[in-house]
């Protein structure tokens, strides 16, 4: 069974590095040929920054929406972001200072990100016009991150597995060796499941992550006037 | 026609519950062959239809950034459902900003994504059927572009854009609105949407001078091709001969003339609207404002002033110095041929609100406030002005500038509901290439939440004049108000309050 997940994992991970680096690309590749930040907007690139930052720490138009979508979304990702730091220590030896400090939040993020994802989930049925909206991929998605986030928790509170051989084998892996892995078919969903996530991320809505990054309504600097904006296409019709 | 019905206002602005294909028959009127194909597009739906609308699509996704991350990035969250004000009027939830993309969106997913390919079903992937094309005409018609959305969206998509690239598509397999193209069709034969040719143009602009000359004695000039010129004024064409638009091109003569600014119009270019911009193709929007550019060069001007026009000021302020190289910073040589002959001590180019607000500033006006004590003002912001521009060198003076020209002129101003105005205003309902009588039922539904914030200053504060910086804001209240009890004469220009307070020299 380590044979078979490891294969997985490294197939996975690999089209997930892979894919990503290739929509990340065909984003910075298509040229944006006209400015159309939302205004207001920031009219230097370090109000941008700071446009963009607020957007992925606070998900800031998000919370002028929609408070309920905003307090369930914030908290799914706030908590994921905290879960997927806890689980650094799986990576590193010795395990870093404030990857050890986060150790006790990363438990309740755990829950919290369980109960984000239910809140979003709910509003997918009781909300007529997202239960509307959601396709069956909408309500796979929440349900494969719900049961990561379950087998995770079945794994800290329901049957332990030995970490300490878990984080072995993750440690091999590293070093393209497949070492032993605790025979427990919860971990074996666990990661299998993983492995799906990174699997569809580069084909899927969870673009969204990169996305937000290259969206002209949110990263370009408002300053038409005073800089002549021109892409490459537009600027060959200036020839003709 | 379908029977015209404006909805209740709601006394708490929930959102409707969702009516499947309320709105299904609604649907402008699609442009004759000759109009297609006056600006190069086929005159009617060819053979093979579909293979050249997916082939668009595909091109436009290469050509275009954020409709690719757009159409990609989007999960569904809900958050753009309750923003439409199309929605809000008619509870057709093919008007949510979402399902509205989905249409185009899920055509991309079925052609141009992997997982649309291989499971259709699964990620909402869809056919592009004649029936689908049919609804992209629809509701690709019940947007008015306006950005609401936009600014509501986690990653900022842009419904706008999604809705422009689904027209753009459209007109490339012959299916375009007849009052978008036809419009497009008389700027380019004659020069202003209106049709309005320059001995027609020159006798009305006499006309004026006559009339402000009654009124307060003063010579203010009307000018039109004058070569040398300080200023270019850019307005819209409906500022020549409509009601209550004609008001404000009085308030900017009347400014140029007390602040001593020569200025022209121009009879080639007497027109400041793009509607290149609502069908969404960079070659007509490219080649509208071009003429404002040899206008520009012919005529010598220092500066060039935008009028009250809504998508006008968004071309003019952001697209402009792409397009036709109006603006500044410019280092190419296409560029620098006229950025070179403008006065950059200005702003290039200036919206009519900035060019008075700094004259007041500098106390370069007398104005009698008090002249405008009949009124009780409010200020409906718009939306291509509000999310799509700037005024002034902060952002949000595209707010704030307006805003308080009105209170340099007028002593009695109430704003309304905050969440209806500055960012989140909403649109008139009839921007964006809507503006059309067939489909009045919609424009009627879709001013309902503007409707109801009006309402509500009206009942509590009095307010009896609505100003707003767009053309097509006033035509649409001039003729939706009625509908909702209003008095269709309470929408004018901002400058028509300048022209009621400004005292000219010739009368004292």
């Amino acid at each position: 069974m380590a044979a078979i997940l490891a294969g997985l994992l490294y197939a996975s991970a690999a089209v997930f590095v892979a894919g990503l680096a290739w929509r990340i690309r065909q984003y910075a590749t298509t040229p944006a040929p006209l400015k159309i930040p939302t205004t207001p907007a920031p009219t230097t690139r370090g109000g941008v920054a700071v446009r963009l930052a607020r957007e992925v720490v606070l998900f800031e138009s998000l919370f002028k929406a929609s408070l309920w979508t905003w307090l369930f979304g914030w908290t799914f990702h706030a908590g994921l972001a905290l879960v997927l730091a806890r689980h650094l220590r799986y990576f590193t030896d010795p395990v870093w200072d404030w990857v050890a400090f986060v150790q006790p939040f990363g438990v309740y993020a755990g829950f919290a990100m369980a109960a984000g994802l239910a809140g979003l989930w709910a509003r997918r049925f009781l909300v007529d016009r997202i239960r509307y909206i959601s396709t069956p991929s909408d309500h796979l998605m929440l349900a494969l991150l719900l049961a990561i986030a379950a087998s995770g928790l079945a794994m800290k509170y329901v049957a332990h597995t030995d970490i300490v051989a878990v984080k072995s084998f993750i440690r091999g892996l590293f070093v393209l060796q497949v070492r032993e892995i605790p025979a427990d078919p919860l971990l074996a969903v666990h990661l299998a499941l993983v492995c799906a996530l990174m699997l569809v991320f580069p084909f899927s809505k969870l673009l969204h992550a990169p996305g937000l990054f290259f969206s002209p309504g949110r990263n370009q600097v408002d300053d038409p006037r005073e800089r002549r904006h021109l892409a490459e296409w537009a600027a060959r019709l200036e020839t003709k | 026609m379908a029977e015209i019905t404006a909805p209740a206002l709601r006394e708490f602005p929930v959102a409707p519950a969702v009516s499947p294909d309320a709105m299904a028959a609604s649907k402008p009127y699609v442009a004759t062959d000759k109009m297609q194909e006056a600006l190069g597009f086929p005159g009617a739906l060819p053979e093979d239809w579909h293979d050249r609308a997916i082939a668009k699509l595909g091109e436009m996704v290469g050509k275009y950034r954020g409709l690719r991350v757009y159409l990609d990035a989007c999960v569904h969250c809900g958050a753009c459902t309750d923003k439409c004000h199309y929605f809000l009027g008619t509870g057709d939830p093919k008007n949510m900003p979402v399902a509205r993309q989905e249409l185009l969106r899920g055509v991309y997913r079925r052609h141009y994504t992997l997982p649309g390919k291989l499971f259709p079903k699964l990620v909402g992937a869809r056919e592009l059927t004649k029936d689908m094309l049919d609804d992209w005409y629809k509701y690709y018609h019940q947007c008015s572009e306006c950005r609401r959305c936009s600014v509501f969206c986690p990653y900022g998509i842009d419904t706008a854009e999604v809705t422009m690239a689904a027209r753009e598509i459209l007109d490339s397999v012959g299916y375009g609105q007849k009052y978008s193209n036809e419009i497009i069709g008389k700027v380019h034969r004659i020069g202003n949407n209106l049709g309005l040719p320059g001995p027609a143009l020159e006798d009305t602009l006499l006309g004026l001078e006559e009339d402000v000359k009654e009124d307060t004695g003063a010579d203010v000039k009307f000018p039109l091709d004058q070569k040398g010129a300080e200023v270019l004024l850019i307005t819209p064409s409906a500022d020549f001969f409509a009601e209550p638009h004609v008001d404000s091109l009085i308030g900017y003569a009347k400014v140029f003339h007390a602040a001593g600014i020569s200025w022209t119009l121009s009879s080639k270019a007497s027109e400041a609207a793009n509607f290149g911009l609502f069908i969404g193709n960079y070659d007509q929007m490219r080649a509208i404002a071009l003429r404002i550019r040899e206008q520009a060069l012919e005529l010598g001007v220092k500066r060039i002033v935008v009028g009250e026009c809504g998508h006008a000021w968004r071309v003019a302020y952001s697209f402009w110095n792409t397009l036709a190289g109006i603006g500044s910073g410019g280092e190419d040589p296409f560029a620098r041929q006229l950025q070179s002959q403008l006065d950059h001590r200005y702003r290039q180019p200036t919206h009519i609100c900035e060019l008075t607000w700094d004259l007041v500033q500098k106390g370069a006006l007398v104005l009698d406030k008090e002249a405008n004590d009949h009124r009780v003002v409010t200020f409906h912001d718009s939306c291509n002005v509000a999310r799509a521009s700037r005024m002034g060198d902060e952002p949000g003076g595209q707010f704030e500038i307006p805003r308080a020209l009105i209170r340099a002129v007028a002593n009695r101003y109430v704003e309304m509901r905050p969440g209806t105005t500055h960012e989140a205003t909403f649109c008139c309902g009839g921007g964006g290439g809507l503006l059309t009588d067939e489909i009045l039922d919609l424009r009627v539904k879709g001013a309902l939440p503007r409707m109801e914030s009006l309402r509500e200053v009206a009942d509590r504060h009095g307010v009896n004049f609505m100003a707003t910086i767009c053309a097509i804001c006033k035509a649409q209240f001039t003729k939706v108000l009625p509908y909702y009890g209003f008095n269709r004469s309470m929408v004018g220009g901002v400058h028509q309050l300048v022209s009621t307070a400004i005292r000219l020299g010739a009368k004292q």
